[in-house]
């Protein structure tokens, strides 16, 4: 999230307010999927179209291990890692899964429809 | 100087399928091993439990009839990792069954090596004792009681027993359980390929052309192998291998692209290098294999969880779902009342499309401004008859309950189907995820021969 201007943080007395026309994930990346690694975790993998791209992203530092988090509504340490992968031109982040695949209580057994928190997520890039 | 030693991967799983002028170009290349994994846990816990594969018998016996008689034809090795999905036995039995089928209508004559990976669940509760089990990833760690509780246990095969299979005489080895390069890797490991780039080839070649673009699951890919390096390329003209197609491959369903580990250690990739050598092929240099002082194997292992009954339906009213998170309690609630004096143990889900279907705990979006919405009822209970119960009262009280301000009186639910209700049969989950440490992998895994000669199997 960006922090707004200083003379703003003196009117509104926060620098939290979200960047209204921020650009989101969706529009930033080439691909952003999710799938199961193994039964107990879902990797997240968020790809870029060209070199410039993924190391701005790289450098803005914009998928964390809190900015998943928050995206997802979940503790920091429920996110296992994040790897960057230069030569995809991607960015990996894997959770633990709230419950193992198919146990009782599953809503998407292979894992592959997680991403969309993740897709809109907004990004200053 | 070792000669170019080629892998025809027809299938990202046997039974998905492939075009028959991708195969025939990749047969014309004069291939020295056909391979396919036919094995997942992604499709869930069910197979592993039930012993059903989540391939029909016609599609798998499609393709092993094509790479079955080719590989004989060519004389040489076929390997099947992950037989019938799971690789338990009785998934391992389907696949003999139609090997044999495929051999007697062909006439064809061959040695064929069976390595089952189903695991003793006494033997693997002593070696938890022994602390010669420990947990994997995210898994919880397993105790003696949760292995003799689990309805089937495997165990993923390396490359040692396929390596035993084929050095004892065996021109088709199926495999129950094993990881997924094991089936591309053991020829040419054996044959004094490189570990690191034989596995790091079989992790690519095993999806087939899903490393292509366009990408595919089931279209034939060939695998290069040489001295110091490896390159693949799809065998259909309408596709090609890009280094990005290929590195973004390496990606996919794993949580560390680098650092991939397996039975006996682990592929080190950080120093890879994809280079692309012509339009349609790339070479990958500088894979590393980091062998483990202390060898494993992967176990999956599954237990019942009882027996499900479903009921699907939907609901049009805003009042309706401006209450739902009421109704949803109190339908729970009644239905507890309404079973109340049976011993019926029991697990009442609701999953509501339009709210967090997709998605459950993770989802983000807590208000919701759907028109419509759409339930699956799920009870799980002790036998298929409770199930049965507890769905059927939980749908009635569902329909008819009295919620604030209730103005549509008839019923509060649409039903796409008559019955509506559905039993499911038995489900299982996933309940053992673990690494067991063994000092002889070759061993763990018993092979079985079979002999056939024109089709007739030899007793």
């Amino acid at each position: 999230m960006r922090g707004l201007p200083a003379e703003w943080k003196t009117i509104f007395k926060t620098d939290k307010v979200q960047v209204m026309n921020m650009r989101k994930l969706k529009d930033a990346a080439k691909i952003v999927r999710s799938k199961n690694s193994g039964p107990f975790e879902l990797t997240l993998d968020v790809i870029f179209a060209d070199d410039e791209t993924f190391e701005k992203a790289s450098r803005a530092k914009i998928i964390t291990k809190e900015s998943v988090a928050a995206a997802y509504g979940i503790d920091a340490d429920m996110v296992l890692d994040i790897i960057e992968f230069p030569v995809a031109r991607a960015i990996k982040a894997t959770l633990i899964r709230p419950l193992p695949s198919g146990n009782l209580g599953e809503r998407d057994v292979y894992g592959a429809q997680q991403h969309a928190p993740l897709m809109e997520m907004g990004v200053d890039l | 100087m070792l000669k170019e030693y080629r892998i025809l991967s027809p299938s990202g799983i046997v039974g998905y399928g492939f075009p028959e002028e991708s195969w025939r170009l990749g047969i014309a290349q004069k291939p020295d091993l056909i391979a396919c994994d036919a094995g997942s846990t992604d499709p869930g816990p069910y197979y592993l439990g039930s012993g059903k594969p989540f391939t029909t018998r016609s599609a798998v016996k499609r393709d092993l009839t094509f790479m079955l008689t080719d590989a004989i034809r060519l004389g040489i090795p076929m390997c099947i990792g992950s037989a019938g999905g799971s690789g338990g036995t009785p998934h391992l039995e389907r696949e003999i069954g139609i090997i044999k089928e495929i051999a007697r209508e062909k006439g064809l004559s061959f040695k064929m090596a069976a390595i089952s990976s189903e695991l003793d669940k006494e033997f693997l509760a002593q070696e938890c004792v022994k602390g010669n089990i420990v947990p994997l990833g995210a898994a919880p760690q397993v105790t003696p009681e949760d292995i003799r509780g689990c309805r089937r246990i495997v165990a993923q095969m390396g490359v040692e027993s396929i390596i035993k299979a084929l050095n004892e005489g065996a021109q088709v080895v199926l495999c129950g359980r094993a990881y997924d390069p094991s089936a591309f890797a053991a020829d040419p490991i054996r044959l004094g390929y490189s570990e690191a780039l034989a596995t790091h080839l079989g992790k690519i070649l095993e999806c087939a052309c899903i490393a292509a673009t366009p990408g595919s699951a089931s279209d034939c890919m060939m695998g290069y192998l040489y001295e110091d390096s490896f390159a693949v390329e799809p065998c259909s003209p309408n596709r090609v291998c890009t280094t990005t197609s290929v590195a973004a491959h390496t990606l996919y369903e794993k949580s560390n692209p680098y650092m991939l580990p397996g039975p006996g250690g682990t592929l080190d990739l950080y120093e890879c290098r994809f280079i692309q050598e012509t339009e349609r092929r790339v070479r990958v240099y500088g894979s590393k294999f980091i062998p483990q002082e202390k060898k494993n194997v992967k176990l999956e292992g599954v237990k019942s969880a009882g027996y499900r009954t479903i009921s699907i339906c939907g609901n049009r009213d805003s009042i309706f779902i401006e209450h739902l998170d009421e109704v949803l309690a109190g339908v729970k609630r009644r239905t507890a009342e309404n079973i109340s004096g049976t011993d019926i143990d029991y697990n009442l889900d609701f999953i509501v499309y339009g709210k967090n279907g997709v998605m459950g705990a993770l989802e983000p979006i807590r208000e919701i401004t759907s028109h419509e919405v759409g339930i699956v009822i799920d009870a799980v209970a002790d036998t298929q008859e409770n199930a049965n119960t507890v769905c059927a009262v939980a749908r009635s009280t569902m329909l008819h309950y009295g919620y604030e301000g209730r103005i549509a009186t008839a019923g509060n639910l649409a039903f796409p189907f008559s019955p509506s209700d559905i039993p499911v049969g038995e489900v299982f989950n996933f309940s053992a995820y673990s690494l067991l440490e063994n000092d002889d992998p070759a061993e763990l895994f018993p092979r079985t021969y079979y002999e056939f000669a024109d089709g007739e199997e030899k007793h």
